[in-house]
Parts: C-alpha cells; sequence; structure tokens
C-alpha cells in the first residue's frame, strides 16, 4: 500500500523549509512509505484498552513561578542575526 | 433570496503575568525592541521552555469567568511553521486537552438575552512583532513568548450587532478577573472572526472565510458587514465562496485576499515533547473559584434590583470595571446617591478622561472626593454650574472636595437670614421694579434677581433667592 507520493514529500519539504530535488524527492518516496507501512504493524494489534501516551516521562505539573529574571541585552539578543537595523532583526519583505 | 450570517470568533488575550510564557524573561509592554527575551525565546538550540504556574492560574480564572469546564488534565502542543517572528518555527499551544471547554456568556440584544457558546479556551505564546517596508521587514521578539489565552466562540453569532456585543462582554469580564489589560490599541486583545452564509431556515453551514486584521470593535462590525454583503454577492451571482483567509483594509472598509486556507493538518501538530501535562486537581480549582470577583453580570442585577439604576446605566457602568468599583464605592462606603453617582460617571467623568486621553485611576478623582461634591451640590453649597469647576479642579489635581469649594472660593450663600436681608436691601432701593412686578411685568423679578446676584458675586444660592424674593415681594 503506497501512502506517500512524491507531491506529499515535495508538499512536506516545502513546509520545512528544505529544498530537494526531484531526484531526492524520489528516493525520499520510497523511504517514507516504508517507514509509514513498518507502522502499521500497529494496527495488527488489539489496542482498544490501551491509553495513549503522548509522552516519554511519567512526570506532572512541572511549573515554575512566575518571577522574571534579567533579560539579556540587544546586543547580545542580535550577535546571530545576518542583518540588523535599528535593534531589530531585518529580513526578507514579509506579506 | 435572503441570507443569514453565521460567525464565530477566536479572541486572544494577552495575559499580564510578570514573566514569559516558557521563559523566565520579563513580559513587558513598550521596552526597547529586542530588549525582553533569553535564549528560550530566541530559540537556541537546547534550551528548554517552563510553564509558568501563574499564566495557567490566569487561564483557569477566566475560563472559569466564562462558564467553563476545567480539564482534569491539560497539555501542550507543538503547532509547526515558518515565519520570521516565530523563532522556533513552531508556536507551543494546547489542541487536543485545552485548559477550559464548553463555556457561555450572556449578550442582551433587542431587550432579548441570547447565550454564546463558547468552545474552548487554550493557552498558548504569543510571536514577535513585524513591521514592513519596501524591501524588507524589520521584527522586534519582544512579545515572544507572551502569555495568551485564545477564546474561541460557537458560531452561535447571527450578526454584526451581536459579534460587536460579544466582544464588549468578554472584553469586561476578563478585564474583572483582572488577567489583562484587554487593550486592544495595545494589542493585548486581538480578534479574528470567521463568517459564511446560509439562506434563511437552512441548518447547514456554508463555506466559511476567516477576516484578520480587525483591530477595533467596530472594525469588527464594519468588516463582518461588508464580508457578508461581498459573499451575498458571490452567491446571488451564481458563483461559490472559497475559504480563505482576507484582511480587513481601515483605509477602505473593505476585505481583501491574504491567501486560501492551508489545512491544519499543514501545521503538523503533536504533543510537545519538552513539557509534561497539568493535572488540575479539585482543591487547585476551588481556590482559584474562591478568588474569582463579582463579575458584571451579577453587578448588573445589584445595579438594577439595590440601587434601582435604570438598565441603560447598570449595562453601561458594568462594562468597565474601574467605573464600576469607583460608583461600588461611592455608594457603599461613601452613601452617595447611586443615580447621581452613575450621572457623573457617564458624563462629566467619562467625557473629560475621554479628551484627557486618561484613566480613571490617573486622575485626582477619588470615590470619596466626587461623592462629597455631589452632597455640596445636594445640600446647596454649590450650584452644579460651579461645581463642573470644582470636578476640574479635583480631575487634575485632586483633594478634598469641600476645601476646594473654599480654595475657588465659590461656596454658595445659602445662610437664609443673610439672604434675607439682601433681598430687603435689594427691594427698599428698587420701589420701581415692585411696581411694575405688581402690574403684572415678571421680567422685573429677572431684575431684582440679578441686583442680588450682583451684590453677591454671584454666589447667592438662586433656588433659595427666588424663594426669599418672591415671598418679600408679595408682602409689600
Amino acid at each position: 500500500m503506497s501512502e506517500i507520493n512524491k507531491d506529499i514529500v515535495k508538499h512536506t519539504a516545502n513546509l520545512a523549509r528544505i529544498e530537494i530535488s526531484d531526484d531526492i524527492a524520489e528516493s525520499f518516496t520510497s523511504e517514507l512509505d516504508k517507514i509509514i507501512n513498518y507502522v502499521h504493524v500497529m494496527d495488527e494489534l488489539d489496542l482498544e484498552d490501551v491509553v495513549p501516551q503522548f509522552h516519554a516521562l511519567n512526570l506532572m505539573n512541572v511549573m515554575r513561578e512566575d518571577i522574571p529574571e534579567a533579560p539579556i541585552s540587544q546586543e547580545e539578543a542580535l550577535k546571530n542575526a545576518k542583518q540588523t537595523e535599528n535593534g531589530q532583526f531585518k529580513v526578507p519583505r514579509m506579506l | 433570496m435572503h441570507f443569514e450570517s453565521v460567525i464565530g470568533l477566536e479572541v486572544h488575550v494577552e495575559l499580564k503575568t510578570k514573566s514569559k510564557m516558557y521563559s523566565s524573561a520579563p513580559n513587558e509592554f513598550g521596552a526597547a525592541p529586542n530588549s525582553n527575551l533569553n535564549a528560550v525565546d530566541l530559540g537556541y538550540p537546547g534550551t528548554l521552555p517552563v510553564v509558568n504556574r501563574e499564566a495557567v492560574e490566569f487561564g483557569m480564572r477566566a475560563a472559569m469567568a466564562l462558564n467553563m469546564e476545567i480539564a482534569d488534565v491539560t497539555s501542550f502542543d507543538r503547532k509547526n511553521y515558518y515565519y520570521p517572528d516565530n523563532p522556533k518555527a513552531y508556536q507551543i499551544t494546547q489542541d487536543r486537552e485545552p485548559i477550559g471547554r464548553n463555556g457561555w456568556l450572556e449578550i442582551e440584544i433587542n431587550g432579548e438575552k441570547k447565550r454564546i457558546g463558547i468552545t474552548r479556551l487554550h493557552l498558548e505564546e504569543d510571536a514577535g512583532k513585524s513591521s514592513h517596508y519596501s524591501d524588507h521587514s524589520l521584527v522586534d521578539l519582544n512579545r515572544q513568548g507572551t502569555p495568551l489565552v485564545e477564546i474561541v466562540s460557537e458560531p452561535d453569532i447571527r450578526s454584526s450587532e451581536e459579534a460587536y456585543l460579544y466582544l464588549e462582554k468578554l472584553k469586561s469580564i476578563i478585564q474583572y478577573t483582572g488577567v489583562s489589560d484587554v487593550k486592544m490599541e495595545e494589542g493585548s486583545l486581538r480578534c479574528d472572526a470567521n463568517l459564511s452564509l446560509r439562506p434563511v431556515g437552512r441548518a447547514a453551514f456554508g463555506t466559511k472565510t476567516e477576516i484578520k486584521n480587525l483591530n477595533s470593535f467596530n472594525f469588527v462590525r464594519k468588516g463582518l458587514d461588508y464580508e457578508a454583503l461581498r459573499q451575498e454577492k458571490v452567491y446571488l451571482s451564481g458563483g461559490k465562496v472559497q475559504q480563505e483567509t482576507r484582511r480587513y483594509d481601515e483605509k477602505t472598509g473593505e476585505t481583501i485576499l491574504m491567501r486560501v486556507k492551508e489545512g491544519s493538518d499543514d501545521y503538523r501538530y503533536f504533543p510537545e515533547p519538552d513539557l509534561v501535562a497539568i493535572h488540575i486537581g479539585e482543591s487547585w480549582k476551588e481556590a482559584i473559584r474562591k478568588s474569582l470577583p463579582v463579575l458584571p453580570d451579577e453587578l448588573y442585577e445589584r445595579y438594577i434590583n439595590a440601587y434601582q439604576l435604570p438598565v441603560a446605566d447598570a449595562r453601561q457602568i458594568t462594562l468597565n470595571k474601574e467605573q464600576a468599583d469607583f460608583l461600588n464605592e461611592m455608594v457603599e462606603t461613601h452613601q452617595t446617591d447611586a443615580k447621581l453617582s452613575a450621572n457623573w460617571l457617564m458624563g462629566e467623568v467619562t467625557g473629560t478622561l475621554r479628551k484627557e486621553r486618561k484613566e480613571l485611576g490617573e486622575t485626582g478623582l477619588t470615590p470619596k472626593n466626587l461623592g462629597e461634591m455631589i452632597q455640596l451640590i445636594e445640600d446647596g453649597t454649590i450650584s452644579s454650574k460651579q461645581a463642573k469647576k470644582v470636578f476640574m479642579k479635583l480631575f487634575k489635581a485632586g483633594g478634598e472636595a469641600r476645601q476646594v469649594v473654599k480654595d475657588l472660593g465659590l461656596e454658595q450663600l445659602s445662610d437664609p437670614k443673610l439672604l434675607l436681608e439682601i433681598v430687603t436691601r435689594i427691594l427698599d432701593n428698587n420701589a420701581q421694579s415692585i411696581e411694575d412686578y405688581k402690574n403684572g411685568k415678571d421680567r422685573a423679578v429677572g431684575f431684582l434677581v440679578g441686583q442680588i446676584m450682583k451684590e453677591t458675586k454671584g454666589q447667592a444660592n438662586p433656588k433659595m433667592v427666588n424663594e426669599i424674593l418672591l415671598e418679600e415681594i408679595n408682602k409689600r
């Protein structure tokens, strides 16, 4: 059963902003399809009474108190930016 | 064919916690760009979010005030999308298990009460803020990580007027809970609207469009009106409305196509691996429930039943918590007449605040001095015209009403003995006027009052002057 096609691979790559060539999209199509099919092994199990698990750790209620701490400086915040202007990140025009 | 609007609103409210939703950076409005951040907000590799407990409690408060069920277990999810104002390339939000579900609020339209359902309320983080220029955009990430609640209504709203009333009520309820400033002009309350049309009498919904950039309650109303008309034209010309996101343009009053709606699959939601679930036990819920203040609907009933205020007054004052608190104190603590207090609050106070662009708390007015001033008008110490001068002084500089009256030299002359002396003297000196009066020339009274006012430099109590004058003149 083939669920993944080249369009899905390219669409997903685009959502993740990964540039991929047609060749690679082709090979990913079959590789991802294999992975999905592998997961379908689960469908053969009876999981009716199994509570879904959404997290690997059995922890609850990890929270912090609402106490602000000193932020980093504007200079530090912008240190790794390719371009800045007026204390802001400069990026290609959006919209 | 007649169409009916089906409207649902999504409202984002910024919570006024001291620190951010998932980081300990300060949560402040108006700081220099990119100066309220830390590595978590910037999405640096190796950083981990930790949930702000206060934000969870604020979410509970808001949800409870909106009559919602609070989740026993609430958890977080990752919503993936690329945008320059979103440094992690995902937003940590709540998808599967929001903190609140199944609530409602009540609006009053054409004298009838109507409940609008609220589907869900969930916690999430705000993104940064970008400004756009001809060939580039600039990004300030201070707002990144600000705690938000998103409140999603049921598609129960049937007109732009109902949408307006829903927002007005929602804003006021949230304001009462104290979890947000709910200022649309500062962006701490934002609204997106979904609208579809259907022929009147049909149950199924039509295709909806989402309208963004509705930056004031009036724009919500205008944007919805425009969009309803646009969709109607599409249908009447045989076309089909497509599911899309549109932007309200403040200048033209039109909605403009932004993008054809992407499916929610594209966000690739999945359980947030960096945060564990939160269990909310009964005792925690109870503690928050007990801390809730009196809410607008309850106060409204009190104003109508105990304070005997007219419906319109009760409605207007309960909408604004600051005014409601003020009125309560004037009436409860300073025994000021409720109706007179309401009149001043809705009239002079509101008008002057608007003119001076101030909040009640930024003025010198207090429930005590305003109450005292109203008392001084009532007992005739000052006229209502003079009161306006006293009011402005109190508004600007505060102080005691009685002292301000003295300082301004406004105290009305209300001593009957003194007034009688003056009236007698004026009558003695104006025999002609008395005769004119006896001959039916009522204007003579006006002249005599004028003389008395002149003599007292305008400070004589006009009501008493009239009474004494008529009594004395008729004796002669």
